[in-house]
């Protein structure tokens, strides 16, 4: 057993407190929040005891917002104004949605899909951001304490735009994200180490409105993604919608109107729901122009109707099971994830595919939250042992436009991630001091046919004769699935003065804008807001760095440690006292004079993993 | 930090190595440098940690394949395998390069995902008799000249067997 560990009577035992931090799984039809307690991941349930949230919000005529059960509720009566499925719209543009059957006013905004309210136009991040608000204070009320930060799962297969767009609602929802985690790959983690599973799983996640596959190699502990596929705009939600274009077509029903679209779609839902267990489904309701609906859904028709969107998930697994270079016979298992995994026809067709029974042991809605939990548990570093590590991928390749409008593949699917690549280019005539560089995010040739991230500026180029400049480009992808790019001239050394302009999305300008209308606009909030940032931030650093000096203190001089020390002193002092600014830059100072502190840890630490295995080799 | 890949997972740098004693080290090295080892670190941390995390998996990637291990033997020596100036290739596999070529077309054209496996049935047995090559050149005959050789060989190889896969993967879906 491990001692306990009792401090110094009067000093502060704060940096080995169990450190609050959960996970978020945020879906399209529902949302969830898990964390680690005493050990075991938990589902966290509100007041009422429900662990669902339905990832519902109404933007009230008094200026309220409700999210959840009420706004679901409110959703036929109140259409326009209650935003469902927001998932589906996130990092997307008008011309990426079927408008049709949804009762929303679009605007095409910023590039960026929006949705018009009687609160305003609202973008798909601040529509999720208020269900990330509530799941946050479900999470303090229940915890009793300020979160560290949050693990939110994301579909594997959602692009950088997608992504991106995640984290910013989790920013202005005021939530520190430790890792965007794909959702399959949490479902591992709870799966895994609930069973002590090893072997090749395959994840089969088909959820609201995305799905996803991916094939990963349970190892001690490490869990290595080999390759992931999926659609991120395939969900239960579309089997809804079937239903409810059978029932337009049996009823006769001239094109309905708003109100009438959400009813039927939730008795299509409701329907969907009743066909799990039973062999067939009555739909009756009255329309706002008093038609009557009454019909019978039977299973039989339901899976006729379906049969092409069951057919769609086989596609994504074939491919999947390609690039990781395996087939059938390989799994040793198959993980159902998803509420729209509880349909029978879904649970079939893929025990039909693998030639074995799907696990379905835990609850298909949970999963990926306790997974979640699990991994923030670790990054939050709760756990002292170092025993889980998740290797993910990237989903989908990411290029470059070359002339006459194709893409050249830069870093391709499934690489595991970080990754870095760079490439070189050069000027094409006498002269040019800038370039214009545009990436896109895909598996098509054509520059049309894949997505466009970002057009970036290159300027600042030394005016060379054509051809003579040398600018490398590097695109690094962090390990939550994010894209970052830098610039450097290679013959004079110039930095490249880089304009980003995303394709899709929020600009920086944007959220900066939304934050302070969230926080209200007086200046005084704004001074406090940036005083209590730079004091997290101050003593995040003072935590590290205390913590490496305590392993690693070894590696410094007696001249260096105290160096260092008088630096975190110095900060410690204007903790109490000090402005924002003052606070700040003294966290600067203290980072970089811990620069080559940092740079001989990690060489010591990779050192160590290999030690008393071939050491001498490693020194070569 | 170390520049040389088989040096990062202390393997010699030999064409024949153990791919399970690979995959052990690559975790290990993960295990500890992994960002996710440092989320509450300093920014140098992360860094440090991101850029070997960053080179592990490059790394780990380059030796896996044994057409990218082989040419990266060959850059240890400066040569490069795949350099526009180094095209020779004798005739015979020409030949039979455009042979694969041409049946992929063909198949291609015809829609035949059977014949499209079958193609890749044979050049996957061709890229393992490339691969038996290498090991006999690069860590017992040393001969750098055919081993660069038979390196294009299997990287073209391998080309073809991404087409073809490819190819089936449109036909699929």
């Amino acid at each position: 057993m491990a001692l306990l560990q009792i401090s110094e009577p009067g000093q502060s035992a704060a940096p080995h407190q169990h450190k609050l931090a959960v996970g978020i799984d945020l879906g399209t039809t529902n949302s969830l929040v898990a964390t680690v307690r005493s050990g075991v991941s938990n589902v966290l349930l509100d007041a009422h005891g429900h662990a669902l949230l339905p990832s519902v919000v109404r933007y009230l005529p008094d200026g309220n917002i409700d999210v959840g059960y009420d706004a679901q509720a409110a959703q036929s009566i109140d259409p326009q104004n209650t935003i469902v499925s927001v998932k589906r719209f996130m990092g997307r543009g008008l011309k990426d949605i079927d408008v049709s059957n949804q009762p929303y006013h679009f605007v095409d905004q910023s590039n960026m899909l929006q949705v018009e309210t009687r609160a305003g136009i609202k973008s798909p991040v601040e529509v999720s951001a208020e269900i990330l608000k509530a799941l946050k204070t479900r999470a303090e009320n229940t915890l009793g304490g300020e979160l560290v930060g949050a693990v939110i799962t994301v579909p594997a297969y959602f692009d950088d735009a997608q992504r991106q767009a995640t984290k910013d609602a989790a920013r202005l929802a005021g939530l520190n994200v430790l890792r965007l985690l794909n959702e399959p790959t949490a479902a591992a983690v709870a799966y895994g180490l609930d069973n002590a599973s090893e072997g090749i799983y395959v994840i089969y996640d088909l959820g609201g409105g995305t799905f996803d596959v991916s094939i990963l190699k349970l190892s001690k502990g490490v869990f290595e993604v080999l390759a992931t596929n999926g659609d991120s705009a395939l969900g239960g939600d579309d089997f809804d919608r079937r239903i409810f274009c059978w029932i337009l077509e049996h009823s006769k029903c001239k094109p309905v109107n708003a109100q009438d679209t959400r009813t039927l779609l939730t008795k299509a839902r409701e329907a969907k729901e009743w066909l799990t267990d039973h062999a067939n489904a009555q739909i009756t309701s009255i329309l706002s122009t008093g038609e009557v609906i009454n019909l019978s859904l039977t299973t039989q028709q339901f899976n006729e109707l379906t049969q092409t969107l069951v057919a769609k998930t086989l596609a994504p697994i074939k491919k999947a099971l390609r690039d990781a270079q395996l087939c059938v016979d390989d799994i040793d298992g198959v993980v159902m994830v998803g509420g729209a995994t509880r349909m029978p026809q879904i649970r079939l067709a893929v025990a039909d595919f693998f030639k074995q029974t799907p696990l379905t042991n835990l609850d298909p809605d949970k999963v990926v939250a306790l997974g979640a939990a699990i991994q923030a548990n670790t990054l939050a570093g709760n756990k002292s042992d170092k025993d889980l590590l998740l290797l993910d991928v990237i989903p989908l390749s990411l290029g470059l436009e070359t002339m006459g409008g194709l893409v050249e593949k830069i870093i391709p699917r499934n690489s595991t991630l970080p990754i870095a690549r760079a490439q070189e280019f050069t000027t094409f005539k006498d002269g040019q001091t800038a370039m214009s560089i545009h990436v896109l995010q895909g598996e098509r040739e054509l520059v049309t046919d894949c997505r466009s991230l970002a057009q970036f500026e290159l300027r600042g180029i030394p005016p060379l004769v054509a051809g003579a400049a040398r600018i490398r480009v590097t695109f690094t992808v962090d390990a939550d699935g994010l894209l970052s790019v830098s610039a450097r001239e290679t013959i004079s050394n110039v930095e490249a003065n880089i304009t980003v302009k995303p394709s899709y999305g929020l600009s920086e300008q944007q959220i900066l804008d939304m934050l302070k209308n969230s926080f209200g606009a007086a200046e005084t909030d704004k001074q406090a807001r940036a005083l209590a940032e730079a004091k997290v931030d101050a003593t995040g650093l003072l935590t590290a760095i205390q913590t490496a000096l305590d392993q690693d203190g070894s590696l410094l001089s007696s001249k260096e440690k105290q160096a260092i020390k008088a630096k975190m002193n110095a900060l410690r002092g204007l903790l109490d006292a000090g402005s924002g600014d003052a606070i700040h830059t003294a966290t600067e100072q203290l980072n970089t004079a811990t620069e080559s502190f940092a740079a001989k840890r990690l060489d010591v630490i990779v050192s160590r993993a290999l030690a008393g295995k071939n050491i001498d080799a490693v020194d070569l | 930090m170390n520049e040389n890949y088989f040096a990062l997972f202390g393997l010699s740098p030999t064409f024949n190595i153990d791919l399970t004693t690979l995959e052990n080290r690559f975790r290990k090295v993960q295990s500890e440098a992994h960002p996710d080892r440092f989320v509450s670190g300093t920014d140098t941390e992360k860094l440090q940690s991101m850029q070997i995390a960053t080179t592990a998996n490059e790394a780990y990637t380059t030796l896996k394949s044994p057409a990218l291990r082989a040419a990266y033997l060959l850059s240890l020596q400066n040569i490069n395998a795949v350099a526009e100036t180094n095209t020779a290739m004798p005739a015979g596999f020409l030949m039979r390069q455009m042979e694969w070529r041409e049946t992929l077309e063909d198949a291609k054209q015809a829609g035949n995902i059977e014949m499209l496996e079958r193609l890749l049935a044979e050049m996957r047995t061709e890229a393992k008799s490339l691969q038996t090559d290498l090991g006999k050149l690069f860590d017992e005959k040393e001969d750098l000249t055919a081993a660069c050789e038979t390196t294009r060989k299997l990287i073209f190889t391998d080309k073809v067997i991404a087409d073809i896969n490819k190819a089936i993967e449109i036909l699929e879906s």
